[in-house]
C-alpha cells in the first residue's frame, strides 16, 4: 500500500506574540514545526506500514526551508519525502495550494492520501478536501480512528455531537485530527538516516505539464487579503463588587446574552 | 449576472442547526445592503415540513433538495446537490456555517465550482462604511485612520474578516474575480434573527439529479454521545477554576455550567498539581493556550503563566473574592464574591433562559 503524508511547516502559534503598538506579528525566533494533526496524521500512517507493509512518502510545499519538516517526518520513519517549492507557488490560498499539490500527489502516486484536518497558523481546513476535490477522490475528513482491511479503509470520523463509522474503497483520501495518533519522537537511528536520504525538490517546470500557471500562486488565487490588523487591546473591564449571588448572576446574564453566548 | 445570497442549511437529524438561522439573519442585513434577496437551500431527507421556519426567519424562498442519499451526511451528495444549484442559479454569496460539515463540504463545493472560500469567518461586511466603522472601533487599526479612510467606498465586494495565527491576527479576505464569493461562519457569532410567523416567502423543490450511487462511502455506524477526548483548545468556552474551588469536589459546579453553555471546564496549575482535574485540562504556559469566545475563570488569581495561555480570549469573567488579584486586571467582567454561591445560580439561570428561548 502506498501511503502519502502532506504536512505543513507552520510557525508554533502559541509562541507567535503581536507588537502591541502596530498589530503586526513579531515572527522573529519563533520556531517552526510540523504542523500538531499532520504529524498525528504521519504517525497514523507509520502504523498502518507497520501492520499491512507499503510505504510512506511525505510531501510539503514550502520555502527551501521546509526541508527540515520533512527530514523530521524522515527521521520518525517514511520512507521518501517531496518538497514543492517555487517562486510561482508563493501566494497561493488553499485552492491554488491544493492544485499544486494536487498536481504533485498524480505524479507520486498513491492508495491512501493523508492530511492533517487543519494547519494552527491558517486554520483553514480547506487544503486536504480541496486536494480531495481536485484528485476526485472520496474524503473522510476529521479521522479519530483508522484502519485499513484489503482495498477498504475503515475511519471514524468525528462531529460536534457524534461520530460516523464510514467504510471508504481506495483510493481515497483522509484528513486527520491530533488525536488520531500520539506521534512518536525520531529514533537517533532515524535521524542520522534521515540526513541521508533526498529529499526530492520539485519545482515549477517538474509539474508544468500538468499545471495550469493562470490558477497558482498570488495571482492565480480567487481569495485574497484585503486588510490585515490586530484585535483591538483590550479595554479595561467592568469590576462589580459588593453584589448578592443573585445581583452577579444578573451581570453576568445580561453579558452572556448582549455577546450571543447564550 | 451572478445575484442574491444563498444560505446552505444545515439539520441533523431533521432538527435545524442554530448556525443557520444566524446565517439566514446576516445574510438579510447584507441583503438590506446590496438590494439582493436571501434564499435558503434546504437539504436532507423527509425535511419539507422545515421549510417554512426558514422563511419566518428571513429567507424570501427556500430551495428544498429532498432525496433519501442526503438522510445522514456524506460528501459527495451534499457537494453534488449545492453545486447543482450554484450551476443553475449563480449566486453572488453562498454562505454555510462553520460546523465540522459546512467545513467538510464548502472546500469541495468552491474547488468543483472554481471559486475562493474564506474560512471560518466572524464578521462579514458589503458596506465599506460599516466595514470602516468597525475596523476604527474594534480593530488596531484604530490607531490608523488615515488606512481605514482611504479604502474606496464604492466597493460592493464581501469583505469576509476571520482570525488566525491562532487567533493573534484578524484578516478580511475578498474574492473579486470569481462567483460565487462564499465563506463559511462561525457558529455563535451572528445575531439570531426574530422569528416572524406572518412572513410568507417561496418554497421551491430543487432537482439536484441525485441518486443512491452518489455515495462514495458506506456509513457503518451512527455514534451519538460518544465520550470525546478533551481538547481544551476547541473549546468555543472555557469554565476554568483554580484554588478558590477548594479540591476536586469544587468543579462539580463548574463542570454543570459548562454544560450547560456547551463548553468545558479547564483549569489553573494548582488543580492539576494536586490532583483535582486532568492534566490535559491546564490552561498556561506549561499547560495549554486557548482562545474560547468566552473564559470564565472562578477563583483564579491570575498568575503570570496562566495569564500567557488565556489572555487570548475573546470575553473573560472573573469570579473572585480578592479584588486585587491580576486576573480581576485583565477580566472584561470582574465579579468579586463566592464562586460557590454564584456558580450553581448562574447554571439555573442560564438553564431558565434557553427554555424560554427554545426555536
Amino acid at each position: 500500500m502506498k501511503i502519502v503524508v502532506c504536512i505543513k511547516q507552520v510557525p508554533d502559534t502559541a509562541e507567535v506574540k503581536l507588537d502591541p503598538k502596530t498589530g503586526t506579528l513579531i515572527r522573529d525566533g519563533v520556531p517552526s514545526i510540523i504542523n500538531h494533526d499532520d504529524r498525528a496524521g504521519l504517525e497514523a500512517a507509520l502504523q498502518l506500514r507497520e501492520r499491512v507493509g507499503g510505504t510512506v512518502t511525505v510531501v510539503c510545499m514550502g520555502p527551501p526551508q521546509a526541508d527540515v519538516a520533512l527530514r523530521e517526518a524522515l527521521a520518525m520513519g517514511a520512507d521518501d519525502a517531496y518538497l514543492l517549492s517555487a517562486r510561482e507557488f508563493g501566494g497561493s490560498d488553499t485552492y491554488a495550494t491544493a492544485t499544486i499539490i494536487a498536481t504533485a500527489l498524480k505524479k507520486i502516486g498513491f492508495d491512501l492520501v493523508i492530511t492533517g484536518r487543519q494547519a494552527i497558523d491558517g486554520d483553514t481546513a480547506q487544503v486536504g478536501p480541496q486536494i480531495g476535490e481536485q484528485l476526485r477522490l472520496p474524503q473522510v475528513s476529521y479521522a479519530e480512528e483508522l484502519d485499513v482491511d484489503g482495498d477498504y479503509i475503515f475511519v471514524k470520523r468525528q462531529f460536534e455531537d457524534s461520530a460516523h463509522v464510514l467504510k471508504v474503497k481506495m483510493p481515497c483520501l483522509v484528513t486527520a485530527l491530533s488525536e488520531l495518533c500520539e506521534p512518536r519522537y525520531m529514533s537517533v537511528r532515524g535521524i542520522v538516516d534521515a540526513y541521508e536520504k533526498t529529499v526530492t525538490v520539485w519545482g515549477f517546470d517538474d509539474l508544468k505539464n500538468d499545471l495550469n500557471p493562470e490558477w497558482i500562486g498570488l495571482k492565480g488565487s480567487p481569495t485574497n487579503v484585503f486588510q490585515s490588523f490586530g484585535k483591538k487591546m483590550r479595554d479595561p473591564g467592568t469590576l462589580l463588587k459588593d453584589l448578592t449571588a443573585d445581583q452577579a448572576v444578573e451581570a453576568i446574564m445580561e453579558k452572556l446574552i448582549e455577546r450571543h453566548i447564550i | 449576472m451572478s445575484k442574491d445570497i444563498y444560505v446552505v442549511v444545515e439539520q441533523r437529524s431533521g432538527a435545524i442547526q442554530k448556525v443557520s438561522i444566524e446565517l439566514i439573519g446576516e445574510a438579510c442585513k447584507l441583503a438590506a445592503d446590496s438590494g439582493e434577496q436571501v434564499i435558503a437551500v434546504l437539504l436532507g431527507y423527509n425535511i419539507k415540513d422545515k421549510a417554512d421556519m426558514l422563511i419566518h426567519y428571513g429567507a424570501s424562498k427556500v430551495l428544498v433538495i429532498d432525496h433519501p442519499v442526503l438522510e445522514h451526511y456524506t460528501t459527495e451528495p451534499y457537494v453534488k446537490a449545492v453545486t447543482k444549484v450554484i450551476k443553475d442559479c449563480d449566486p453572488n454569496i453562498v454562505l454555510f456555517g462553520a460546523s465540522s460539515i459546512g467545513r467538510d463540504m464548502a472546500p469541495r463545493v468552491a474547488g468543483r465550482v472554481h471559486t475562493g472560500l474564506t474560512a471560518d469567518t466572524t464578521r462579514l461586511d458589503i458596506d465599506v462604511k460599516k466595514y470602516q466603522e468597525y475596523l476604527k472601533t474594534s480593530t488596531s487599526l484604530a490607531l490608523q485612520p488615515e488606512r481605514v479612510d482611504a479604502l474606496d467606498t464604492s466597493d460592493r465586494y464581501l469583505k469576509m474578516t476571520r482570525p488566525a495565527f491562532g487567533g493573534n491576527v484578524m484578516a478580511t479576505i475578498v474574492c473579486r474575480n470569481y462567483t460565487p464569493q462564499m465563506a463559511t461562519v462561525r457558529p455563535g457569532v451572528m445575531e439570531m434573527p426574530k422569528k416572524d410567523t406572518s412572513r410568507a416567502g417561496e418554497i421551491v423543490p430543487f432537482d439536484a439529479n441525485l441518486s443512491m450511487d452518489d455515495m462514495n462511502v458506506e456509513i457503518l455506524k451512527v455514534v451519538h454521545d460518544d465520550k470525546k477526548t478533551v481538547d481544551i483548545t476547541e473549546a468555543k468556552i472555557l469554565v476554568s477554576g483554580g484554588r478558590g474551588v477548594g479540591g476536586p469536589d469544587g468543579y462539580k459546579p463548574l463542570r454543570e455550567l459548562a454544560d450547560v453553555l456547551g463548553g468545558e471546564v479547564s483549569s489553573s496549575r494548582i488543580g492539576v498539581d494536586s490532583g483535582w482535574i486532568e492534566k490535559d485540562r491546564q490552561v498556561g504556559q506549561t499547560g495549554k493556550t486557548v482562545h474560547p469566545n468566552l473564559y470564565i475563570a472562578c477563583g483564579i488569581s491570575g498568575a503570570i503563566q496562566h495569564l500567557a495561555g488565556m489572555e487570548g480570549s475573546e470575553f473573560i469573567i472573573a469570579i473572585n473574592k480578592d479584588e486585587s488579584c491580576p486576573m480581576m486586571k485583565i477580566a472584561d467582567l470582574g465579579i468579586v464574591g463566592d464562586l460557590h454561591a454564584i456558580v450553581p445560580k448562574l447554571t439555573e439561570a442560564i438553564k431558565a433562559y434557553q427554555r424560554s428561548q427554545t426555536l
